[in-house]
């Protein structure tokens, strides 16, 4: 009798194996409908290569394996490819993932299999490339790929094959099944896998001692071989792989690490026939034991399912009564999860459809306070202190947690089973490794933010120390050049600078007037100012004109001409500016001594506006369409551009423009319906009042004067400024590329004018 | 000296003192410039919990930026991509207590997506965007690199067409998991109610089928 | 009908906390059986008057903490709280000496530290620190067992009476062993063995049997594994150890005897019912074996060198205060890791 270590802790609830164990293994058949789940194994999910309406036959790959962690699928039975869609999937969120769907034809018509008679010919690489095609995961809950397993390092010794037939779950005996029907496919699949793995020392096969029949039937088949069969005593969890590790060689895979890293390689028993099959037959892994039991079922047994097929057709096989049944468990009651529906499909790891009476599993009763009673401790099978952790985990203490080594925890259940508070350990345990998962991939991936925004700003300051380089020499350029003596640049900057001044600053003083006459009281103070600083500024100019003109006499310049053209205007501007500020003055010491007609014109005005706010849709309207009008006319012209010039956004343009036409039409439509409306009263206004009539046009006369026309002005002023800037920008570019002397000259023209503009914009802004 | 010293005990102790004063002293000295830091270790680790989304919903133009604030002694409930784990994380490294979020709700994790036909190539978004995760260039249509995305929202604003969504990131079978169970007495309280309301609620049912 | 989403696992165990109360409850029968049968129904009328005040205060304060009160009322604690601060307590204690025991035990001691599971301390051991402080006189008046004086013990009826405090019924009242002990100083244990009543075979009469009682119960306990037998055995060792070292061949600066001391008191009642409090106590089996040790050291040192005849409540409540500590000190290995978690933080 070989030795037999221990584990820490473990429960022994009640095994409940019988129910299922009264009949041998049946085959299900065939449902109507497949579903192939995309991900039925941990890794990358597999990408499907059929398309909707192809017919697939038996084996058939229709999704390959994408990555090194991935393992492909394939069809369970012959039919054809009904839809690639998202189903619900066999997943305690009960969320939906990509699946195939294949309507099966009853023909069940194998594709072309590729058995190997003597897989000792293959070379191991080859092997485990068979068993990865014929996508073989791990059946005995995670599925982890089978070839990513076993494809241990080169240099890593395994000593100990270890083949995993515990089956310590309650209620599930689809292993047990196995081990009583297929001992010898078993034993067959251990040997390929002695052929690959090459274990140096032994070949240990651990079952719980609760299966006798199954260990009888195991031991006879492996009678002439070195498979070893090592009983031990039943208690859950001593089926997990590590535990079932310390079981029977006593060493503890380090936390973090693989069983590989002891020098083991630990597998399933269910997956060595899968393994046995794919290597002697060439199948694929197309079906599996899956137990159906519970007491909501009549007819509890081991079902020969093929993979995909909805739990819904199974559990009819096993005698479902949904009445009886408030859960639905895919796995066994410890580790298993919830289904929300019983469309889902078997998948790999399926082992066990759990349907329970109320009686038999009542829904948890609402957890009470932890009295650190410590049997949690005493059940954990990895020597956490489960209580701990969970004041942490409800403390969202994270840090601890992991002190506390929640990453070790298997999630095995023992400790909820064992509290008598009924508290959901587990719950919170996963609850707190995906919420700290979760902060670590933020904390990658804010670091990684920070990195990009971290480049980013250095490349602005970058360009930035650029820009203001590039722009400093050519100022150093332009310096050097005036220095050099000859002014035609800086006439040509007056000349720019003037004109570009002048009709902008007259725009807005005109305006500027007009509204003053139209409010005195308000502005004439603020206007009076303006025009004296105009006027102010003429002289000056005027003077350094006239000082240049002086200079330019002096040193008999070429450009004395221009230079004499714009003294003369500048003294013409002066003379105006003069005469606009009396002007000016006049009219205020006018307005503010007079009760004049202006006042009463303006109270006129308002009552008339006053009046016009009834109308005020009417006049909305009209803007809209006018607007919309001026709106379109640009898309359309922009269009034509871009059209010419053959740009990708036309169709963009041309979309905008119809949007817009529609718009138009439909402001315009509302326009001629409200005129409408508006028409009868206008009418009856009229004919009631004749001189109320007058009044309303002599008024809307005067707002048209007064209240439009100066910001009108002004706004044109503006916008003519503004082509200005845009044209001297052009020039300014052309001068750049071309590198013109007159670069500099224009550039600073170019600042005046955007100098200009500005406050011409603030003006009316303020004014306004 | 020692006779002195103990004929005075006055000059003892103050003697004493300053000598201790001075010992003190030197050493406090020497520690300041010996483990003198450099940099502001606190606006670092301050930065290190933020989320780098950059959003500029502090009202600082980055998370820099708010980091240094916070070590200055601003608020530290201002951030809502981080929301109520960064104030507590926060409030944990400062020794602060933690404050409820200052803004309406969290922003939920979520990715920029721009409708890629209504995109009119003008660029904004690419300039507005704080970790270059917009390609595209003028007068061609712009796409969000997702995976570089934050989430910050920067883009939506400039963009003069509105083709700019944020979306949630969605709930699959890859980033779900278990939420915290509700603690024991929410449980029970939960628990009790809710049987209550059950019945209650059957009640009502069958009063309305009565009427 | 919608299927029910829970997380696994599915299955759970017999064991409930209602469960474990009522276990509790019951295993003190024996030792309550011999206490009355001692000492007469003092105890008994203790028990009752204490639980419904207990039963009382926890209604009324889990009304006022807007609890429901049926869920946990069920769950027996106030009533093993009240049966053991009723046990602890000198029979037929009068009722206001009991009401204050339960106000300190079930709302000071408890609920205004968040109720069940949440109280550092064992509350029925602040309720008797608390009393035992406040009225030393009543508090160590014991009424004498059965066979060291002339007359009856207090039938239900007296012991009720006298529990509300009518006159006419005065029960004889009599130092305890461990007091006698304690005031000796000329004596060699053999000698004041013989000289005083209240000794028995192997400690006072009627204590014993009470230890042996309250044993009983614990070891049905330990059977049923309602918890560990780290704390309760090492206390009992460590009490052994120490009184064996102490006990100077009985002379007259003895300690006592190891039996005596194992049988004496509330030893028994200690290690079985209250250094296995889960709430108050270590958690890791090895947190629970230098709990226990340490409670059977204080229990020693009080008893013969302290103010006190017995110890027990004090011992509790000092190591109440050590048990976070010891369980920092004590994580277990956990599988995989070479170091215990405490080593891998220090590297």
């Amino acid at each position: 009798m070989r030795k037999i270590w221990d584990i820490h802790g473990g429960v022994h609830p009640p095994e409940n194996k019988t129910q299922s164990l009264q009949r041998g293994i049946e085959n299900a058949g065939i449902p109507p409908v497949l579903v192939h789940p995309l991900s039925q194994h941990i890794g990358a999910p597999a990408a499907p290569i059929v398309e909707v309406g192809q017919r697939v036959l038996k084996g058939q790959m229709i999704a390959e394996a994408k990555g090194f962690v991935s393992v492909p699928v394939h069809a369970a039975s012959s039919g054809t490819v009904s839809a690639i869609e998202h189903r619900e999937i066999p997943h305690p969120s009960g969320l939906l993932a990509p699946c195939i769907v294949i309507d099966t034809d009853g023909k069940d018509e194998w594709i072309e299999l590729d058995p190997v008679d003597d897989y000792t010919t293959l070379e191991k690489a080859d092997l485990l490339h068979r068993i990865r095609d014929c996508g073989i995961a791990g059946m005995g809950g995670a599925g982890f790929p089978s070839a990513v397993k076993l494809s241990t390092r080169d240099d890593a010794v395994i000593d100990t094959l270890i083949i995993n037939g515990t089956e310590c779950e309650p209620y599930i005996t689809a292993d047990d099944m196995l081990m009583r029907e297929r001992a010898d496919q078993i034993i067959a699949g251990i040997k390929i896998l002695q052929y690959l793995i090459q274990p140096t020392e032994q070949t240990l096969i651990g079952v719980e001692d609760n299966k006798p029949e199954g260990i009888a039937a195991l031991r006879q088949a492996a009678e002439d071989s070195n498979i070893e069969i090592v009983v031990f005593p039943t208690k859950y969890p001593s089926g997990g792989e590590k535990q079932l590790i310390q079981i029977l060689t006593g060493r503890e895979v380090p936390s973090g690490g693989l069983p590989a890293d002891v020098g083991i390689v630990c597998q399933n028993i269910g997956t060595t026939v899968a393994i046995h099959r794919a290597v002697q037959f060439g199948e694929p892994l197309i079906s599996r034991i899956t137990t159906v039991t519970g007491d909501a079922c009549s007819a509890p047994g081991n079902f020969e399912v093929l993979l995909g097929t909805p739990v819904d057709y199974l559990l009819k096989l096993g005698g479902f009564n949904q009445a009886q049944c408030l859960r639905l468990v895919m796995g066994g009651p410890m580790m298993g999860f919830t289904l929300k529906d019983t469309s889902v499909p078997v998948v790999k790891t399926t082992n066990c459809l759990l349907a329970p009476t109320t009686e038999e599993l009542p829904p948890p009763p609402p957890a009470q306070a932890c009295i650190r009673c410590g049997l949690c401790a005493e059940a954990c099978p990895v020597s956490l202190l489960p209580q701990q952790m969970y004041w942490f985990a409800r403390g969202k203490e994270y840090e601890k947690l992991e002190d506390h080594n929640l990453f070790d925890c298997i999630e095995c259940g023992a400790c909820s089973y064992a509290c008598p508070s009924n508290i959901p350990l587990v719950q919170y345990y996963r609850a707190s490794k995906a919420e700290i998962r979760k902060q670590q991939q933020e904390k990658v991936k804010s670091e990684h933010a920070k990195a990009r925004f971290e480049a980013r700003q250095l490349r602005i300051e970058r360009e930035e120390a650029e820009k203001e380089a590039r722009r400093k020499a050519r100022q150093e350029a332009a310096k050097k050049k005036a220095a050099a003596g000859k002014d035609p640049i800086k006439a040509a900057q007056e000349k720019a600078a003037a004109p570009a001044v002048d009709p902008a600053q007259a725009a807005i003083e005109k305006a500027m007037a007009k509204r003053s006459g139209a409010a005195p009281e308000e502005s004439s103070e603020e206007t009076l100012a303006r025009l004296q600083k105009a006027v102010e500024t003429a002289e000056k100019r005027l003077e350094s004109a006239s000082a240049k003109l002086k200079e330019a006499e002096a040193a008999d310049a070429p450009n004395l001409g221009a230079l004499q053209t714009a003294h003369e205007r500048m003294t013409e501007k002066l003379a105006k500016a003069k005469e606009e500020l009396q002007q000016h003055q006049q009219a205020s010491s006018g307005a503010s001594d007079t009760d004049d007609p202006a006042a009463a014109a303006i109270a006129r005005a308002q009552a008339a506006r006053a009046s016009k706010e009834d109308k005020s849709p009417l006049e909305k309207a009209q803007e809209q369409v006018a607007s919309l009008e001026k709106r379109l006319t640009k898309s359309e012209q922009k269009l034509a551009e871009a059209k010419e010039s053959g740009s990708d956004t036309a169709e963009v343009l041309e979309q905008s423009t119809a949007k817009l036409r529609e718009k138009l039409d439909s402001a315009r439509a509302e326009l001629a319906q409200i005129s409408e409306s508006e028409a009868p009263v206008a009418a009856a206004a009229s004919t009631n009042d004749p001189a109320q009539l007058a009044i309303e046009k002599a008024m809307a006369a005067r707002e048209a004067a007064a209240k439009l026309s100066p910001e009108d002005k002004a706004r044109k002023a503006l916008e003519s400024l503004e082509a200005r800037v845009e044209k001297t920008r052009a020039k300014l570019a052309e001068a750049e590329e071309s590198g013109a002397d007159t670069v500099e000259v224009l550039r600073d023209t170019l600042a005046k004018l955007e100098d200009k503009l500005a406050e011409a914009r603030k003006d009316p802004g303020v004014e306004g | 000296m020692i006779e002195l010293l103990s004929q005075h005990p006055f000059i003892a102790a103050f003697g004493a003192l300053a000598l201790l004063g001075l010992a003190f002293g030197s050493l406090l000295g020497f520690a300041a410039v010996k483990f003198k830091t450099e940099g502001d270790p606190i606006a670092d680790q301050v930065e290190a919990l933020l989320p780098q989304t950059q959003c500029g919903q502090c009202g600082y133009p980055g998370c820099r930026p708010y980091a240094e604030a916070i070590a200055q002694g601003d608020a530290i409930n201002k951030c809502p991509p981080g929301g109520e784990t960064t104030i507590n994380a926060l409030a944990d490294l400062l020794d602060v207590e933690a404050l409820p979020l200052d803004a309406e709700e969290e922003s939920v994790p979520s990715v920029a997506y721009i409708r890629e036909d209504e995109c009119i190539g003008c660029t904004k978004c690419i300039q507005a965007c704080p970790v270059d995760a917009i390609v595209g260039a003028a007068k061609h249509m712009h796409t969000v690199v997702a995976s570089e995305c934050t989430g910050c929202d920067l883009c939506v604003e400039p963009c003069p067409v509105d083709c700019i969504d944020m979306i949630p990131l969605p709930t699959t079978v890859q980033n779900w998991s278990w939420e915290l169970p509700p603690s024991a007495e929410e449980a029970i309280t939960e628990d009790l109610i809710a049987t209550d309301r059950g019945d209650s609620g059957e009640d009502s049912k069958d009063r309305d089928q009565a009427a | 009908m919608a299927l029910l989403t829970v997380s696994s696992p599915h299955a759970h165990g017999p064991m409930s906390t209602a469960t474990v109360m009522r276990l509790v409850l019951l295993s003190t029968l024996p030792g309550v059986f011999a206490l009355t049968y001692f000492f007469g129904f003092g105890t008994l009328s203790n028990i009752l008057l204490a639980s419904l005040l207990a039963l009382g205060m926890e209604a009324l304060i889990l009304k006022i903490r807007k609890r429901p009160i049926g869920f946990y009322l069920n769950d027996c604690s106030a009533l093993v709280t009240a049966v053991l601060l009723g046990i602890a307590l000198p029979p037929a204690s009068p009722w206001w000496i009991l009401a204050v025991g339960i106000l300190f035990a079930i709302v000071f001691a408890k609920h205004l530290y968040g109720g069940m599971g949440y109280n550092p301390f064992n509350p029925a051991m602040v309720g008797y620190v608390v009393l035992l402080i406040s009225f030393p006189v009543q508090m160590t008046s014991w009424v004498a067992p059965i066979g060291t004086f002339n007359g009856e013990v207090l039938g239900p009826i007296d012991a009720l009476m006298r529990t509300f405090s009518f006159s006419g019924v005065d029960a004889v009242t009599m130092a305890t062993p461990l007091d006698v002990l304690k005031q000796n100083n000329s004596l060699l244990v053999e000698d004041l063995w013989a000289s005083n009543s209240q000794f028995g075979t192997l400690a006072g009469v009627g204590w014993e049997w009470a230890n042996i009682g309250f044993l009983l119960g614990g070891l049905y306990l330990l059977y049923r594994r309602v918890f560990t037998w780290h704390a309760p055995i090492s206390m009992l060792l460590s009490l052994t150890l120490l009184s064996a070292l102490f006990y100077d061949g009985g002379s007259s600066a003895s300690g006592g005897s190891p039996l005596f001391h194992l049988f004496s008191g509330a030893t028994m009642l200690g290690a079985f019912f209250i250094v296995t409090d889960p709430v108050t106590s270590a958690v890791s089996n090895k947190g629970r074996i230098i709990y226990g040790a340490c409670i059977g050291i204080l229990v020693y040192l009080i008893r013969v060198w302290g103010n006190y005849p017995d110890a027990i409540a004090f011992s509790v409540l000092l190591m109440n205060f050590a048990a976070p500590l010891l369980d920092h000190y004590t994580q277990p290995r956990t599988y995989g890791h070479k170091k215990k978690n405490l080593q891998k933080e220090a590297d």
